[in-house]
């Protein structure tokens, strides 16, 4: 009885929940795309704008020099130093930050409609007027190479150290976000400068802007976001990653009491023709929370682990696939032959028409979810514009992931993920 | 229709809050209901008054294990299924633990709230811990306490610092559990909390989201209707004796960077305002946290951080509401390279020396005001969030509508009133110190700085 009125409500409402978006799209005089949904629910506007100036830009030389372009903006622009900035925002009750990846560098804002004008003039110096002080830069370094010693000695950031220097050796996707000691002790104002002129262009930048603005306020906020951005040339593509050629294992001691497990390999690229299949695949091996196959037999069935997971990081170029747990030393060897096993399995086997099914009502039934708030949406709009996604992708989302089949998810399991190639970090390993 | 189109379309203001409507039913369950129809998706939350605060020596951990434990099945809906059937109508779902309460929530599109309001209904009266899946649980809390605590540093600072911040409160317990406690847990002792604690009269079902509020209730009184309550035990006051002198203690752990907690007992929001001459002082170590570190320009980073670089990270926090009507104003930090903690110590002592003599500025007070007015707009951009606010308010025993109030309240403070709790509270006989002494990762490499001697 329970069941069977659950499938009907799933099958109602996977028909009537088709929340489409009004993305309005266009391109400014100097060439940012621009991506935009009004909603006047709340008197709120929210505005982020991102460039291809991730640590993926950063060479093994000079490591850290996009994170610490990004971060110094917002120390000191247009003549205003870091306590102005901060206050200026403060004062109108404005949420100024933004986000650092290996693609991406970028910032967000949050204020009032009735403030916006103020909180625009300063956000606006940040990007167009930057004046990256000497003496807090190197104030800033100190600190940094601070948290970079701390950090290496923390099991967590080790084996993420590790992991993503086995996956990509050469490749720039290998670099810590955050640099290395060295190359963060050498940065100077004039890489930073450097830095900025070249990847902070106009043409490269991707705005976004949704809450309580008319089309024309949206275009006149783009507008001047726009126009006062470096004019420099679009920025290159990065470079392939190379598949793995051989198995890895990176084995380390550390005195905590838990082993740090990272499994995986290169996995795919965003709008990868294969990437419906391998997200949904994926929900039922390790992303599906607590349904899903890795949680079932290493935690639910026996009690190895908090939390074990799966997950795809779909990149401008092919992102992790990664597989992470941690569990008493003691037992860390038979957690990870188990996790193998599984991964092994499902690679072979593919998944069952019930699982799927399963995976498919949880992912369609859930996308209302997606889009319940601006701040969500934003960073929707964001990812579409910068990875140039069709617009639309959501609108798309539930009949692409209603057509992927068994099969599909064999396949593409098969043809993807290697696991006798896969890297494997061990921290804590006894 | 959908509901984001049809506002693109119409441009209508839709500022007005719907009002939150309170409701008891006649076996004691609280219901909270608030409309919100930004988007056609509901939050439901069942709390229940039963966190750390309530277990007892020995036993410290059971609320958090009982969490767990109630994934594990009924008669109806036996282990593992609650989360299935919730993942297959595309829901979100977990539950959470701490000092004054435990909650379990799931987020859901509009139609399937009277299956999550079922499936709450059901483990509410029909929970069954059976040994086999306790043994295997038990172990996964366990592994749970090695990732939040044992194996991170600050965390270990923590624990040790609210440990000896209280002394007769329990407050000063662990919410995850001691390891040994955890270790000699048995399946019983998860049943005696579940019967002790798991009755409609000790909870408060929180529904937001795009729902009509008499079809709530409607829903509320036939699922949670016929369950029947209990008798609770009499819950005693718990009164934190008077400290009579400074704390310390130090905590060693591998890492490479030192690490300061510093603390004072100060006064929660009292449950009758009215009562209490000092109802005020609670908002005015709010302002106070906020002015020295709302962000990165208020007092503890701009000085320390920023001007004299003695610090690589700094902060101030205070908890204006608490169950247990105790609370702590915390400063922490970390020292930047070459600096010790002492020197950190010392330089936070003095800002609240500052502060003492000289009062707070209009700027800063207007600063935090702006944060407190812009934030009650924000965070009706989440669901989750209202739910939240309600649901912890009601559980720890205060009136929902202290939301209403509360941006007033901070907005009256004034400069004299922060002085006033500054001295009347942040003193040294009244405060605890914990510190962190990092420990080299290799065991073979000689330990850094001074040898202890003892």
């Amino acid at each position: 009885m329970f069941k069977l009125s659950i499938s009907i409500l799933v099958c109602l409402f996977s028909l009537t929940a088709h929340a489409a978006l009004n993305i309005q799209h266009w391109q400014t005089a100097s060439g940012t795309r621009v991506y935009f949904v009004e909603n006047h629910d709340l008197p709120i506007v929210d505005v982020s704008i991102n460039f291809p100036a991730g640590s993926a830009r950063d060479t093994q030389a000079n490591s850290g020099v996009a994170s610490v372009t990004r971060y110094m903006m917002t120390l000191g622009a247009g003549g205003m130093n870091e306590e102005a900035i901060t206050n200026a925002f403060a004062d109108i009750g404005a949420v100024f930050n933004g986000e650092f990846d290996l693609d991406r560098a970028g910032f967000k804002l949050r204020t009032l409609t009735s403030e916006q004008d103020k909180a625009l003039d300063t956000f606006n110096k940040v990007l167009h007027a930057p004046d990256f002080p000497a003496t807090v830069l190197e104030r800033e370094k100190v600190r940094i190479v601070s948290g970079l010693q701390e950090s290496a000695t923390q099991p967590e950031s080790i084996s993420n150290k590790l992991f993503m220097q086995a996956l990509y050796g050469e490749h720039p996707y290998s670099l810590d976000e955050s640099g290395e000691i060295d190359t963060i002790n050498a940065i100077k104002v004039q890489d930073l400068r450097r830095f900025y002129q070249t990847y902070y262009t106009a043409k490269s930048a991707v705005i976004a802007l949704i809450g309580d603005m008319t089309p024309a306020q949206a275009r006149a906020i783009a507008d001047q976001m726009s126009s006062g951005l470096p004019q420099g040339a679009a920025i290159d593509r990065l470079e392939p990653v190379p598949a793995l050629g051989a198995p890895v294992v990176k084995s380390v001691a550390h005195p905590a009491s838990q082993a740090h497990i990272l499994v995986g390999q290169p996995g795919i690229k965003r709008g990868d023709a294969d990437y419906f299949p391998l997200y949904v695949g994926n929900y039922i091996l390790g992303g599906g929370g607590f349904v899903s196959r890795l949680t079932e037999e290493v935690r639910e069935k026996r009690g190895l682990v908090y939390s074990v997971y799966s997950y795809f990081m779909p990149m401008a170029e092919s992102g992790p696939f990664q597989i992470g747990l941690q569990t008493k030393k003691e037992q860390a060897n038979d957690a990870l032959k188990l996790v193998n096993e599984v991964v092994q399995k499902f690679v072979q086997n593919g998944v069952t028409d019930k699982e799927l099914k399963a995976a498919k009502s949880n992912l369609i039934g859930g996308f209302p979810m997606r889009i319940d708030s601006n701040s969500k949406i934003l960073d929707y709009l964001s990812v579409i514009g910068f990875y140039q996604l069709p617009l639309t992708y959501l609108d798309e989302f539930n009949t692409q992931i209603a057509k992927v089949t068994a099969l599909q998810i064999k396949d593409a399991f098969q043809r993807r993920v290697k696991p006798d190639h896969f890297v494997t970090v061990i921290v804590g390993a006894q | 229709m959908n509901r984001w189109i049809w506002v693109c379309l119409t441009l209508l203001p839709l500022v007005a809050q719907a009002e939150v409507k309170e409701f008891t039913l006649a076996n004691g369950l609280k219901v909270v209901i608030q409309e919100d129809h930004r988007a056609p998706v509901v939050v439901s939350q069942v709390w229940y008054r039963a966190g750390a605060l309530d277990e007892v020596n020995g036993k410290t951990g059971v609320a958090h294990v009982l969490e767990h434990m109630m994934f594990k099945g009924t008669k109806q809906v036996p282990a593992g299924q609650f989360s299935r059937l919730i993942a297959a109508a595309g829901g979100k779902e977990n539950a959470f633990t701490g000092m004054d309460y435990t909650c379990y929530f799931q987020q859901l599109e509009k139609s399937n709230l009277p299956l999550s309001m079922r499936l709450e209904a059901d483990r509410m009266q029909n929970l069954q811990i059976t040994d086999e899946e306790f043994a295997k649980e038990i172990k996964v809390v366990m592994e749970e306490r090695r990732w939040r605590t044992e194996d991170k540093p600050q965390s270990k600072v923590n624990e040790q610092f609210q440990a000896i911040a209280f002394r007769a409160h329990p407050y000063a317990r662990p919410v995850v559990g001691h390891m040994n406690d955890l270790e000699n847990m048995t399946a019983e002792d998860a049943r005696e909390w579940y019967r002790t604690w798991y009755a409609p009269n000790n909870a408060t079902l929180v529904v937001v989201g795009d729902i009509k509020t008499d079809e709530v209730l409607k829903l509320a009184k036939q699922y949670f209707g016929p369950i029947k309550s209990h008798k609770l035990p009499a819950r005693k006051p718990q009164v934190e004796p008077a400290q009579l002198g400074e704390r310390r203690a130090i905590v060693k752990a591998p890492g490479k960077l030192p690490y300061l907690a510093m603390g004072f007992h100060a006064p929660a929001l009292v449950f009758k305002p009215e009562q209490s001459e000092t109802s005020w002082e609670p908002y005015a170590l709010e302002v106070l946290a906020g002015v020295l570190s709302g962000n990165d320009s208020a007092r503890l980073n701009q000085k320390l951080v920023r001007e004299t670089a003695l610090a690589s990270d700094v902060g101030a926090g205070y908890d204006t509401t608490s169950r247990g009507q105790q609370s702590l104003f915390e400063l922490v930090g970390t020292p930047s390279e070459g600096k010790t903690v002492a020197e950190l110590e010392a330089a936070l002592l003095a800002q609240i020396e500052l502060i003492k003599t000289g009062g707070v500025t209009q700027n800063e007070l207007d600063r935090v005001k702006a944060s407190v007015i812009a934030a009650d707009v924000y965070q009706r951009d989440s669901m989750f969030y209202q739910a939240m606010q309600l649901g912890q308010l009601e559980t720890m025993g205060y009136p929902w509508t202290l939301i209403k109030e509360y941006p007033e309240k901070l907005k009256a403070v004034t400069s004299e009133q922060i002085q006033a709790v500054a001295k009347k509270y942040l003193t040294k006989d009244n405060m605890t110190v914990v510190t962190l002494d990092p420990q080299p990762i290799d065991p073979n490499a000689k330990p850094q700085g001074k040898p202890h001697v003892h």
